[in-house]
């Protein structure tokens, strides 16, 4: 039999039992081949389940940097007995399986194609640890122990990663390390034959930073100067307000009173945490909320009244499996139009698409300006591939001589100088109005602030021409979005191409490898990174200048691509589908097979 | 809404407020209510606590849902923000909107189908938040503007204009502000200003959520025999708790009336409300007590009014969150932002 052989480019797959503790363990692992300057890319592929349901880690370890999922796997470390038998048959011929040896197992179970590695784990455990829930975590730990000899990790960078994490609590530091040594030392004695898979020290990391969108999204949202948020629980954007309150708790109190400079509330619904926001947007304070697809559907209302009374709030919508209830722990880019379009009558809202942690970073902060600024939604489009998983990104930056940007806010100063105040008028053509905040000043400036038509003195009004100067004045005030939502990027392949590709959000990573291994097989594709709704005029020029375009989207209708059909009159003939929407993340080599396939199709 | 705007000049003998302002200086545009209105009564009452507690109307931040009660915010305090928010949603909004600025007077108005069909969920919620706002529901039981509906207010057995009966049991909201938390509840009749107006301002000046479920008779829908939200059956159906007096913290305290069965409650804001007890054994700081005898009451056919439960120390949201007494709308980002330097300690620890 011929075993796969490959160092620093490979994919361990961990198949787990939902709440046993091997996420934090399958994690250290992760950062241990990080700190040793190896890129990794790993996916917590998880169930809608607190205890019990199968759970796996998937990690491409890649000294070219390719952060996108690879697809196959060369060594799966299988400890759920619920999911053995296909997670047998994943692995790739020539690869490896790292198992629980305690029970003795019948051949039948087994491959003949693949190098099988035993472990009495369960035995070591049982002999080691009384307590049962430490004879469970401590399992963890050993394998990766084992792991790390068998694939060259340093332990010493594992330990290191221990010191870091339990500093001040001696006890759990060297319960872990000791832990880890029992893997280490079986591993040494009884599985000293070699395997192929290796992992060595490189520089490829740099000073990359390793981190969940989640968090980034909360941390942005924290540093763009968020100081309501109103929630309510979902998958998978939970994590997005856990973050933004744990860096309240941390930079959010006035060191003088104790006092918070932040109120974060969890609604009873997802009616109420956009109401919420809608009513902080309204008084001046930054809002955001962040929700999942289910909870955009019920916040629709509140943003057609935000659209069109004009209100600026910030919705971090980190999508998942829909329709309905759909697949709530997995991923897919398929609130586009739902977003895009949100609530009854004419609408558009702005998007953006963060491709990483870095950009949900950015993105968050920055949507809370372009909210005030435009006085309109503003949503960011994460997922749950960027939101809920480790990944390698450039790291977080902020230029201090950079302020808020509060858009057209009147102030006493101004309304007592006699500036004219017609909250619904556009003045200087952006077809953005002025707004004041309640309180401002004691005789002017107040208006009622509805959801019906008015003049532009905000004046209820029902009269035709009243109404239309409205809506046209908002289509303006979209128009000007344009130039002020981040720009998208155009990666031009090195030679001419008859092949554009556009995509977009988390995406990116697999899009990057793809290109690259087009171009190797003499398919020149030029690529261009979707950042923002509404789309630029370069998105329709990039269009214009390729003779087919192929659209790469992680949702079943190609939501994207109906997107730029309607608002730039595209012929769709022209805009080819590359869909990927089964809840895993897109590969590259999904991308490359549909995109060749396509052309040889039709050359 | 009206788009008629009311004349400016008035008498030069009115009487002013401490602030200098007379009424009118408190009203807003012309009410396009049906004439006759429950709902005109309650604005006027609003017009009246707010003068004369000498609140600067642009202090005041006034917000409501959808529906005829909706409406009334345009036709009060002119200088004020109001916020037309949607259906059944103004409780939170409004909590979004005090989060803000905790600094601004809000007064939430709604309806019965505002507050206890589509918005049941964000008004008890908004109770149980401990949200500090005055919560005034104009109750008439019927849906107006889509023409004489039922409301979920409406009690079982009482008949609409078409002469269908009711069949489902009502929500009793003041029950459920009681149940729920909050600290201070009344009922009234549109057509009780001297009761009304004084339980207004005490709810004004109250330091958390207060609630006030206000009886308001719709002349076009629900004013007819058989409803027991008409004027007629109200009228001899209610029967008040106490008289209430309201002396802001800056008056004179001056003691005229005969002693007897009187409670002085002050508030956190020094405001005294003299309650001049009509039931001798009701005592409105007892909440449980105040739910039962109210319900009895209304077993005998009869709505109980008045001011039915305070907690005259009670504390907000703002309080259980613990957020700066600076409203949060004036911070920036000096007080905001960690900077570039805390940034650069993240992303070490993120390596």
């Amino acid at each position: 039999m011929k075993t796969i052989t490959a160092t620093n480019d490979f994919v361990v797959k961990f198949a787990n039992i939902n709440g046993s503790g091997s996420a934090s363990a399958n994690e250290l692992f992760a950062k241990a081949i990080l700190r040793m300057g190896v890129p990794v890319s790993p996916r917590n592929i998880f169930p809608s389940n607190i205890q019990g349901l199968p759970t796996w880690f998937e990690m491409r370890v890649t000294e070219e940097g390719w952060l996108g999922r690879r697809g196959g796997v060369d060594m799966m470390v299988a400890m759920n007995p619920q999911t053995w038998d296909a997670d047998i048959k994943e692995i790739e011929p020539g690869g490896y399986l790292f198992y629980d040896s305690t029970r003795s197992m019948p051949a039948s179970k087994f491959r003949d194609d693949i190098r099988v590695i035993g472990m009495p784990l369960t035995e070591i455990c049982n002999a080691h640890y009384q307590d049962p829930r430490q004879r469970q975590l401590f399992k963890n730990i050993i394998y990766v122990g084992a792991l790390s000899i068998l694939l060259g990790i340093d332990p010493e960078e594992v330990e290191k990663l221990f010191t870091e994490q339990y500093k001040g609590k001696e006890r759990l530091l060297s319960a872990n390390v000791q832990a880890l040594r029992l893997g280490c030392d079986y591993a040494r004695e009884h599985l000293s034959e070699p395997i192929g898979l290796k992992v060595k020290r490189s520089d490829r990391v740099g000073d990359r930073i390793f981190v969940d969108g989640n968090s980034a999204a909360g941390l942005g949202a924290l540093y763009g100067g968020a100081t309501v948020c109103a929630w309510y629980p979902i998958t998978p954007s939970t994590s997005v307000v856990e973050a933004f309150q744990s860096y309240s708790r941390k930079y959010r109190v006035d060191p003088a009173t104790g006092t918070n400079r932040v109120a974060i509330v969890q609604a009873e619904d997802e009616l109420a945490s956009i109401g919420m926001v809608v009513g902080a947007g309204w008084n001046g304070s930054r809002a955001f909320t962040a929700t999942s697809g289910p909870g955009v559907s019920l916040m629709t209302e509140f943003i057609g009244l935000a659209y069109f009374a004009e209100i600026p709030i910030t919705i971090i919508n980190v999508q998942r499996g829909g329709p309905s209830t759909g697949m709530p722990t997995r991923t897919q880019q398929s609130d586009l139009i739902a977003c895009a379009y949100a609530s009854h009558g004419d609408t558009k809202h702005v998007l953006l698409f963060p491709e990483d942690p870095r950009e949900c970073f950015d993105f968050s902060a920055q949507a809370l300006d372009l909210a005030e600024r435009l006085q309109t939604p503003v949503f960011v489009m994460t997922d749950l591939d960027i939101g809920m998983n480790y990944r390698l990104c450039k790291p977080f930056a902020w230029d201090d001589a950079k302020q808020y940007d509060r858009g057209k806010v009147m102030s006493a100063a101004d309304l007592e100088a006699g500036k004219d105040f017609g909250r619904y008028k556009d003045v200087d053509g952006d077809g953005i109005p002025w707004r004041t905040l309640p309180g401002t000043h004691p005789t002017r400036g107040s208006y009622f602030t509805r959801g019906t038509s008015r003049d532009p003195y905000a004046k209820y009004s029902e009269k035709g021409v009243d109404y239309v100067y409205n809506m046209e004045r908002l289509l303006q005030k979209f128009e000007y979005a344009k130039t002020i939502v981040p720009a998208p990027i155009l990666h031009a392949a090195k030679k001419k191409a008859r092949y554009g590709a556009l995509y977009y959000g988390s995406t990116s990573p697999a899009m990057d490898e793809a290109i690259v291994t087009l171009a190797q097989g003499g398919l020149p594709v030029d690529a261009m990174r979707v950042r923002a709704f509404p789309f630029a005029d370069s998105v329709n020029d990039f269009i214009a200048a390729h003779e087919r375009v192929f659209v790469v989207e992680q949702n079943r209708d190609g939501q994207l691509r109906s997107m730029l059909v309607n608002e730039f009159g595209i012929d769709p003939a022209r805009l080819e589908p590359v869909l990927h929407y089964n809840g895993t993340p897109i590969t590259a080599r999904f991308i490359t097979g549909a995109i060749k396939q396509h052309i040889e199709k039709t050359a | 809404m009206t788009y008629l705007a009311k004349p400016k000049l008035h008498h030069p003998s009115l009487p002013v407020n401490a602030l200098g302002f007379t009424h009118r200086d408190y009203e807003g545009s012309i009410s396009t209510l049906c004439a006759g209105c429950g709902h005109d009564s309650i604005s006027a009452a609003i017009i009246r606590a707010c003068w004369e507690l000498s609140i600067e109307p642009h202090r005041v931040a006034k917000l409501s849902g959808i529906g005829c009660s909706a409406k009334t915010p345009d036709y009060f305090l002119g200088q004020s923000h109001g916020f037309n928010t949607v259906h059944g949603r103004m409780p939170s909004v409004l909590t979004g909107a005090n989060l803000a600025n905790r600094e601004l007077l809000y007064l939430g108005v709604s309806g019965d189908g505002d507050s206890a069909s589509i918005g049941l969920s964000q008004f008890a919620n908004a109770m149980r938040r401990g949200v500090r706002v005055a919560y005034i529901v104009e109750n008439n039981g019927v849906y107006g503007l889509t023409k004489g509906q039922f409301s979920a207010t409406a009690d079982q057995g009482s008949k609409s204009k078409k002469g269908i009966v009711n069949t489902d049991s009502p929500v009793d909201l003041v029950a459920l502000a009681l149940q729920l938390g909050a600290t201070y509840v009344g009922r009234s009749f549109s057509g009780n200003k001297e009761q009304l107006v004084p339980l207004i301002k005490g709810a004004i000046s109250h330091g958390g959520a207060a609630f006030i479920d206000v009886i308001s008779p719709c002349v076009s829908f629900n004013n007819h025999p058989g409803s027991t939200k008409s004027y007629d059956y109200v009228r001899e159906h209610n029967e008040a708790v106490s008289r209430i007096d309201f002396i802001s913290s800056h008056e004179e305290i001056r003691i005229d009336m005969a002693p007897g069965a009187m409670m002085n409650v002050r508030q956190h804001d020094g405001s005294l409300l003299r309650l001049r007890s009509l039931h001798s054994s009701y005592n409105p700081g007892d909440r449980y007590a105040a739910m039962a005898y109210m319900q009895r009451h209304q077993e005998m056919g009869e709505i109980l009014t008045g001011l039915l439960y305070v907690d005259p120390l009670a504390t907000d949201l703002h309080t259980a969150l613990n957020t700066v007494q600076q409203p949060l709308n004036t911070l920036g980002a000096a007080e905001l932002c960690p900077g570039a330097e805390a940034l650069e300690q993240i992303n070490a620890g993120l390596r």
